[in-house]
């Protein structure tokens, strides 16, 4: 509740900001229960080795470059340069959507390599990857849902220089999805 | 929204509405259904873990029927049970599915939710001196997520093929298979939706708990001067954060092994004649996934009646805590070992001999930091001017029941030992007394010792000693003779043993066993009278009851929303000024400036007067 944080506070830090980056860690932790389990089931053997789609890569170029036009929105909104920060807050939300589209295309990709998530051609290998881009691409869309309400808060002048917890906020997940990505995309190329 | 106060006595807080920037009258959902205020969500979580803990003993009660008169037959359960009891005899399938009940409630619904969830809650903000949560809508959010998660839990004890039967540990692939056993199939899935949304709710809780001792203590409210409880509930709130994403991972990846055909824990696997298609999973995995989770856990149920007890042991014996930073140290101690020992759940899966001892080195460690919290209760008991409330009764139980369930602790942890006593008896004695027992004794401290604050009234100090008692005795008198039977191999989860001759000269103690955990059941009812009733009709208590320093006593009787009617008092010294030699009274509290007690302070703290 934002009017409890009336003169007090201990740490110098927004508690909301604080409270985002525990859901971040332990958004972190779900990720690194998936790849550590990834890792120790890949050395016990039985394992599908094949190609990570191309998407991959176009789709890791489209979400850096939506993690810059949201920190341009929100240098916009330090500006107060309100029309750049709903240009910039579009095009991220475009962004993120376009992501997810090629996410949902390189899954079409791994169906056609006769790589699947689940049944009796399934290998936990594939499962993985599927779980992987599928867990990740959940909390994108929470993010993509973020974004969506903070648009419509620009919209009502509600983002501004005066206004920047939301924009902030919404700015470090966005990037934290970016990063977690990269980290996932990193992992499986070193590791598939 | 701080702006709304559920003081029964509106007078007391009709002066300081300063920080309010407007104010209206709540309906009655605002004010006790959907409230924001953390005190009411506290004690909706009081109240589910109380009613949890009813259904879970109630279940604990009917299979210690089964184990202690195998013979007999319970025509009189039909009425409650139905077609779970045939010609008399509890369906096996639906005894497992007790036993699996019995855990999950116990240890997350009672022990994590109705502990935390209630303890958390009301105590950090009034201790730490904070108007309400970070976020009281999360708050509210984190309760009727658990409220739903309950709700399914519940539901999935009355569907036709019965709860959910793998366990509380649900290892697949009993549990990912809907065809091995009833108890795998809805009911299972009503588990797995119902801990995803718990999982979330603990989450959600646990965010804003650390979140408000970080960011929303008073003025001079340094760490160093936070209660042992806060402390407490911090470290759970973490290790929570930490560990419950990770349960989280190994339910969804056991959701896609069920119902979606992946095959991460399932391979190689012929049911009924017929081999599955699942190929290449690792069963193994998921006990690492799970006890990743599991071990911290049981840290997550005792941890927060580490700060209760030493609280109220603490103003009991009218004496500081002994060994006030050891007790931060060992709690933090404990946090970090707390997960790196998680494959002493493992040693008979066949992991490599070195790797377990490393498992059983790292698990001794444990007790060095465990017998540090226990020798400092014992040191501030040591010639204190003692007072026995029920609080501190339960307080000092906690204390006998954690040593006596630590002590086998030591011999668990040893990997060649528990290979003896995996799966026994001995190890249901060892974690009843020192995570189930004891973190129930501190509950019921916590609730004696708060039930003031939370209700205005006392509870009856007469029916509290009848109630400590009564169930101490009754835990001692069921779990001690377990260690026995347990030694002689007796193994766990069995529905019948009377088939196996070694076991049938245990026949008459675990009828023992039996009778005792009835009575201690039984005794259960009159704390249930006592709460209920001292809530209504009890007596009126004054500002400050058990002469205590922290800073929730320094709010009215009855405290509103936003808890301090007028400025939060700012904090000057640590919470355990008790019996300070020189000083007008045997206790001094957290906000009285050391200007006002010239005659007590120590030369240090002269330069602060």
């Amino acid at each position: 509740m934002v009017t409890n944080i009336e003169n007090q506070n201990s740490a110098g830090v927004h508690p909301l900001k604080f409270a985002l980056w525990l859901i971040i860690i332990s958004i972190l932790m779900m990720f690194g229960a998936f790849t550590s389990a990834y890792i120790v089931r890949r050395e016990e053997g039985n394992w599908l080795e094949f190609d990570l789609p191309q998407m991959f890569i176009i789709n890791t170029a489209v979400i850096i470059l939506s993690s810059i036009t949201m920190q341009w929105a929100y240098f916009a909104a330090k500006k107060n340069n309100l029309s750049m920060v709903k240009i910039m807050l579009v095009l991220t939300m475009v962004l993120g959507i376009v992501f997810l589209y090629g996410q949902l295309s390189a899954w079409g990709d791994l169906v056609q390599n006769n790589v699947y998530f689940g049944g009796v051609d399934s290998n936990p290998a594939g499962s993985f990857l599927y779980v992987l881009t599928g867990v990740h691409g959940f909390h994108l869309i929470t993010g993509l849902i973020f974004l969506a309400i903070l648009l419509i808060a620009s919209f009502k002048y509600k983002v501004h220089s005066k206004k920047m917890v939301r924009i902030q906020l919404c700015t470090t997940y966005w990037h934290f999805l970016g990063g977690l990505w990269l980290y996932l995309y990193f992992f499986l190329l070193v590791n598939h | 929204m701080s702006s709304t106060d559920i003081a029964i006595n509106q007078t007391d807080m009709h002066h300081g509405h300063e920080e309010h920037d407007h104010h209206h009258d709540l309906n009655f959902f605002e004010k006790y259904i959907f409230s924001l205020d953390h005190k009411v969500i506290a004690k909706q979580y009081l109240f589910m873990g109380i009613i949890w803990a009813f259904i879970g003993g109630f279940l604990s009660v009917l299979f210690r029927l089964q184990l202690g008169w195998p013979e007999a037959t319970f025509t009189f359960l039909e009425p409650i049970l139905g077609g779970w009891v045939q010609n008399g005899k509890i369906d096996p399938e639906f005894y497992l599915a007790m036993v699996t009940m019995h855990g999950t409630i116990m240890v997350f619904f009672v022990l994590t939710a109705g502990l935390s969830g209630t303890f958390s809650n009301f105590l950090i903000p009034l201790q730490i001196g904070a108007r309400d949560m970070a976020s009281g809508f999360m708050n509210m959010l984190s309760f009727w997520i658990f409220f739903l998660a309950s709700i399914i839990m519940f539901t999935s004890l009355f569907i036709e093929t019965g709860p959910a039967g793998g366990g509380w540990t649900i290892y697949p692939p009993l549990s990912a298979l809907p065809q091995a056993i009833q108890g795998s199939g809805t009911g299972m899935t009503l588990w797995l939706i119902s801990m995803a949304l718990f999982i979330i709710s603990q989450l959600l809780g646990g965010v804003n708990y650390i979140t408000t001792v970080i960011n929303l203590r008073t003025k001079g409210m340094s760490m160093t001067k936070l209660p042992l409880t806060i402390w407490a509930f911090t470290l759970t709130a973490i290790l929570g954060l930490l560990s419950f994403p990770v349960l989280l991972s190994a339910a969804l990846l056991l959701i896609f092994d069920r119902s979606f055909g992946t095959s991460f824990f399932l391979s190689d696997i012929y049911i009924a004649g017929q081999a599955l298609s699942n190929t290449g999973g690792s069963p193994i995995l998921f006990q690492h996934l799970f006890w990743f989770l599991g071990h911290p856990e049981v840290y997550i149920v005792i941890l927060p009646t580490f700060g209760i007890v030493s609280e109220v042991i603490a103003t009991n014996s009218r004496k500081p805590i002994f060994g006030y930073r050891a007790m931060i140290g060992s709690m933090l101690g404990i946090a970090v070992l707390s997960f790196v020992v998680w494959a002493h759940h493992m040693f008979v899966t066949g992991m490599n001999p070195f790797l377990g001892s490393v498992f059983m080195f790292l698990t001794l460690i444990i007790a060095v930091p465990s017998a540090v919290k226990v020798f400092n209760w014992l040191a501030t008991l040591w010639r204190g001017n003692i007072r026995f409330t029920s609080a501190m009764m339960f307080a000092i139980g906690f204390v006998s029941l954690f040593i006596s369930g630590g002590l086998t602790g030591i011999i668990l942890g040893n990997s060649a030992l528990d290979i003896q006593l995996h799966d026994t008896y001995f190890v249901v004695a060892h974690f009843h007394l020192v995570m189930g027992a004891a973190a129930f004794f501190g509950m019921f401290c916590g609730i004696y010792h708060w039930f003031p604050k939370m209700f205005g009234r006392m509870m009856d100090e007469k029916l509290g000693f009848v109630h400590f008692w009564l169930t101490f005795i009754a835990v001692y008198l069921v779990f001690m003779p377990m260690h026995y039977v347990g030694i002689a191999g007796f193994p766990r989860r069995y529905y019948n043993w009377t088939g196996f001759e070694t076991f049938n000269m245990f026949t008459d103690l675990n009828t023992f066993i039996s009778i005792s955990a009835i009575i201690g059941f039984t005794a259960q009812f009159i704390f249930l009278f006592n709460f209920i009733y001292s809530m209504f009709k009890g007596r009126r208590a004054t500002l400050n009851p058990w002469h205590s320093n922290t800073l929730e006593w320094t709010t009215p009787v009855n405290p509103g929303h936003g808890n301090w009617p007028g400025e939060i008092p700012a904090v000057y010294r640590w919470p355990y000024d008790y019996s300070k030699p020189g000083a007008a009274e045997d206790f001094i509290p957290q906000n009285v400036p050391f200007s006002e007690t010239q005659s007590s302070n120590l030369p240090q703290e002269r330069v602060l007067e």
